[in-house]
């Protein structure tokens, strides 16, 4: 057997996979998005009607999807840079010559990670609760007023912030590790004979090396946190008064709850074409600023 | 600032930042060792007053818990297994072997990266519906039999095999397949058990497809399981926490034991060449 | 972007382990390597199998909500009576119980037979999913339609064919504590909205966290009981449209909002509410809106020394009595059910006299048939005159299958108005868009339909 035929024979199965069960999908959800796709038309399919553009056009008129939208993007903005701060704290403190038992810390920081998103979303819904949460104990103690974390519109988001954050923070924290580790000695040394502070030399020898690093974690991680679902799902079921409802949530709520699955559609495909410009823009304006 | 000051300044925030990270699993346990009720307590208790098993003895003789246990394990294990064999299979022919269209092909792969698997799940529900799939455990296994992560990372990794050995076999007369299980397999031990260990933590905490395709409760996995339990038993606190345990604690063993591989290839992941 | 160099290559590492002992393990990882292929394969093969197994003599039932407990302790009896039926239970919770049921129907692995809230019979319905039961009843010794109160035997008539047999009857009344009131000078509970806006007014101690009343933000029952009470329907032109912008709706809307901005009413979720059975012992509580099982639960959690301090009271109306939800749940078979046979012998099981009278003991909820109110418990218990009077002053709901949608949206927007971000009017026509919205795909149904029939002829 030829070698094109070992590679046609290797790829089939993993490629009849991702064909059938993944790619074909994805295009028949832009189909859907094209049909109004409800309960009715699951009952019989000659309730179908073709509607072109109208559920995006329909979608961009509906107030929820707007704040679902905002939603997600308060989300983005303020839990991703948050995020990238900790993860960039947390490996600089793991990279210092003056830590001890790395290994240890290393693994504590990182376990957030491998939890289940359910599991642990439960024990934080208790830590935030107004009354008996540890998380307003704490507060209480250093005197500030206890606040209605998953009760209150305004601070159910960033609760949920918080959490994720929590969850997340260990895997940026790995990958800039090991950038860390990759730029050279040689230039602290150098930079530290010539009199350079902690601090001169982290701006100008840590951050600039690090910016291609930093540029891929940063999209990577917006385009994580767009996908926000669980947490609002377990913690704070979209509430109070729908204020952590995000993209997906409404898409899982229109499409699986209600089963108008063509707006549904229409919903994940607006948030992919949001996703793909937005990283695009990130390595466009990122790409110019490494000067890669 | 003097180094004395400078290192108890780090080490004192890495130990605080790690309270921070272990502190809610901690208390998770804590809690579900409590008496039912105990958790409401005002001011909130750090520690059981007496612990007790009681609520995992609730969870695995009234809510079910081992049926759930069971299902994500063989639901895991098989994900596990099939997707290896796919992702090996098709990462090595990415990395070593020249065919028509294989750059891009691979370029394609890595573009289903950017694609959000949720955008699939509503018709991948209507496709697997006439199949019979939806309601089985097939409905979440065949899906995952393959994933472009997995194959970015085995052709990564497969990338780094010297050609001398392939060409020397290959002189030698073994054929393809040959090669592939006898020289190359042994070579993918590492990355093998990277992925192994990725794959198994990522369908044990799969939650939202499984959460669509998986309608009877006996099907539930852990995190479906719980999550139904989190809606049903809101104010069972202990009884809550001992779900969480029961699901975390697998998976934290796991990773504590191989965190070295996972770790690994999880900066594999990150390289893009 | 650029590549993070490792530790060390992958190519070095594998030529030093090569050399020593590939022959042996390259043998060994065959083997192992085909064995794990096998196992797994067989392993998903035979899950697919095992799980899609349903013997012809098993009969899946799925109850909703605190039934479900009762029913197990009335299913020995009937497997007793009928040797050959195994039936195996799952018991849904209310709040995720109309999701489930939709998610079986779409999913093609709905049970054999269900309960199911007769709001939600419409639906089913209207998708072709249950199975016509009027030659059943027709050849039945047990089910005489003409023993049923009439309005509940019509909540499950949908275009004119019988869909399910009534299985409980519910509405919503009010639980208060007697004890409360007559501390606060009231001899009796509220027979309109002007004097149990009175009493509310005096029971709520906000600043002590006594409340006159819960009502949850995230539920729908008590809203909708106020609006149902008012002369105008919830939907127009054959429910084609919202009609929420009426005057009566607004009358129940400002009611509903004002209990809250008078303090009467904490805004709270029903999960941030905890424990209501305990609220409303402690005295947190006056009120309670809710329904007949609740009679069972009250029973059973509140201890011996205070069942004499609670009471039910039919709901107050604008202006004298008012009507309640014609709720309640039936027993429906669906059409792609396996055993329809032993179903429906549950069903007639569950719709004798002497079984519902024992159900009523067992959960406190009300038989839908006039014979088995006749039965010992139901006849002589007090705390169920009210729903006696009750029975005869109830209101369906509107008869669509998007109904469930729209309360939902209903309360959601309610719950805007209640923390003060939308006024009464704005609340009444964003529930009217939204309805509108939703309505959408019926009234192309409804035209499409009218439109095919007049071409026909």
């Amino acid at each position: 057997m030829n070698r094109q035929h070992a590679a046609w024979l290797l790829l089939a199965p993993a490629a009849i996979v991702l064909g059938v069960f993944f790619l074909l999908p994805v295009a028949g959800a832009f189909a859907l998005s094209l049909t109004d796709y409800d309960l009715y038309a699951l009952a019989d399919i000659h309730n179908l009607r073709f509607v072109a553009l109208n559920n995006y056009w329909a979608l961009l008129h509906r107030p929820l999807f707007w704040s679902a939208l905002g939603h997600t993007v308060y989300f983005v903005a303020v839990g991703v840079p948050l995020s990238m701060l900790v993860s960039l704290c947390a490996a600089l403190l793991l990279h210092s010559p003056l830590a001890r038992c790395k290994p240890l810390f290393r693994t504590a920081l990182f376990a957030p990670v491998v939890t289940t998103v359910v599991a642990v979303a439960v024990v934080w819904r208790y830590l935030f609760n107004t009354k008996y949460g540890l998380v307003n104990e704490v507060l209480g103690s250093a005197g500030i007023h206890p606040v209605d974390w998953l009760g209150d519109p305004h601070w159910a988001m960033p609760a949920i912030i918080l959490f994720a954050v929590w969850k997340n923070f260990g895997y940026n924290m790995i990958i800039l590790l090991a950038g860390l580790q990759a730029i050279p000695a040689e230039l602290h040394e150098a930079a530290r004979i010539d009199g350079a502070s902690t601090w001169r030399q982290f701006r100008h020898i840590t951050l600039p090396m690090l910016a291609p690093t930093l540029l891929m974690v940063g999209i990577l991680t917006v385009c994580g946190y767009f996908q926000l679902f669980a947490e609002p799902y377990v913690i704070t079921e979209g509430g109070p008064l729908q204020s952590t409802v995000s993209v997906l949530y409404l898409m899982y709520d229109e499409g699986f709850k209600w089963w108008n699955l063509g707006a549904a559609s229409a919903i994940a495909f607006l948030l992919f074409a949001i996703m793909f410009a937005v990283s695009e823009l990130m390595l466009r304006v990122g790409g110019k600023e490494a000067g890669t | 600032m003097t180094p004395r000051l400078a290192k108890a300044l780090i080490n004192g925030l890495l130990i605080g930042g790690a309270l921070v990270a272990l502190f809610p699993m901690l208390w998770m346990v804590s809690v579900s060792l409590m008496q039912p009720g105990e958790a409401s307590n005002l001011p909130p208790p750090l520690l059981p007053a007496q612990a007790t098993l009681h609520n995992y003895r609730e969870l695995f003789l009234r809510a079910g818990m081992g049926r759930y246990w069971l299902n994500s394990l063989l639901v895991s294990t098989a994900i596990t297994v099939l997707s290896l064999a796919f992702n090996l299979m098709a990462g090595y022919a990415f990395a070593k072997l020249r065919f028509a269209g294989r750059d891009a092909l691979f370029k394609g792969v890595v573009g289903m990266l950017a694609i959000p698997a949720q955008v699939a799940m509503l018709p991948l529900f209507l496709l697997l519906k006439p199949i019979g799939l939806v309601n089985h455990y097939g409905g979440v296994i065949v899906p995952a039999m393959a994933s472009a992560f997995g194959i970015f990372l085995v052709r990564q990794y497969a990338r780094g095999i010297p050609d001398e050995l392939l060409e020397a076999a290959r002189i030698d007369g073994a054929g393809e397949l040959r090669i592939f299980v006898r020289v190359v397999l042994p070579l993918l031990k590492p990355i093998m058990v990277t992925l192994s260990i990725y794959t198994f933590l990522t369908a044990w905490n799969d939650f939202m497809w499984p959460l669509i395709v998986l309608t009877g409760q006996e099907h539930y996995t852990l995190p479906l399981g719980l999550a139904s339990l989190a809606r049903e038993h809101a104010t069972d606190t202990e009884l809550m926490m001992a779900g969480s345990v029961v699901t975390v604690v697998p998976v934290l063993l796991l990773f504590l034991a191989l965190q070295r591989y996972y770790l690994e290839g999880l900066l594999l992941g990150s390289v893009k060449g | 972007m650029k590549e993070l160099a490792l530790p060390s290559s992958p190519g070095s590492r594998v030529l030093a382990s090569q050399s020593r002992w590939a022959p042996a393990f390259a043998g060994a990882t065959r083997v192992s390597a085909a064995l794990c292929c096998v196992i797994s394969l067989a392993m998903a093969i035979c899950l697919t199998a095992c799980s899609s197994q349903t013997d012809s003599h098993t009969l899946t039932f799925w109850t909703i909500g605190r039934e479900g407990e009762a029913i197990t302790q009335l299913l020995p009896a009937f497997e007793r009576e009928n040797p050959g039926i195994h039936v195996v239970l799952q018991q849904l919770p209310l709040s995720a119980a109309h999701q489930k049921l939709l998610t079986a129907f779409a999913g093609d692995s709905t049970p054999d037979m269900t309960q199911l809230g007769n709001t939600w019979l419409p639906e089913l319905a209207a998708l072709g999913a249950l199975e016509p039961l009027q030659t059943r009843v027709a050849h039945s010794s047990v089910v005489h339609p003409d023993d049923y109160f009439s309005s509940i035997w019509s909540t499950n008539v949908y275009d004119g064919v019988l869909y399910g047999i009534p299985w409980y009857v519910d509405t919503r009344l009010l639980f208060y504590r007697s004890d409360l009131l007559k501390a606060a000078g009231f001899d009796a509970p509220p027979r309109d909205w002007t004097q149990w806006r009175r009493m509310l007014a005096a029971l709520s101690h906000p600043e002590r966290g006594v409340y006159g009343i819960l009502l949850p933000t995230n539920e729908y029952e008590q809203l909708m009981s106020l609006a149902l009470q008012q002369p105008d329907p919830l939907l127009r032109d054959g429910g084609r449209y919202g009609n929420f912008e009426s005057a009566g709706f607004k009358r129940a809307l400002t009611f509903y909002v004002d209990t809250f901005r008078l303090h009467q009413a904490p805004p709270i979720t029903n999960i941030e509410a905890g424990n209501p059975w305990e609220e409303f012992g402690r005295g947190v509580y006056s009120f309670y809106f809710s329904g007949p099982w609740n009679i069972g639960e009250f029973r059973k959690r509140l201890p011996a020394a205070e069942q004499a301090d609670w009471n039910t009271a039919p709901l107050p109306g604008p202006e004298g009595p008012g009507a309640s939800v014609a709720g309640g749940s039936s027993l429906v078979i669906f059409r792609k059910a396996k055993n329809k046979q032993a179903a429906w012998k549950l069903i007639e099981y569950l719709s004798r006299p002497d079984v519902q009278g024992r159900f009523y003991d067992l959960l406190g909820d009300m038989p839908p048939r006039r014979r088995s109110w006749n039965q010992g418990g139901l006849r002589n218990d007090p705390k169920i005159q009210a729903f006696r009077e009750q029975l005869e002053r109830l209101k369906p709901t509107p008869p669509v299958p998007e109904w469930e949608q729209i309360a939902n949206e209903m309360q959601l927007v309610a719950a805007q108005a209640v923390a003060g971000d939308l006024t009464i009017d704005q609340a009444a026509a964003d529930i009217d868009r939204r309805a509108d919205r939703i309505l959408e795909k019926r009234r192309w149904m409804l035209d499409h339909a009218r439109h095919a029939a007049s071409e026909a002829l």
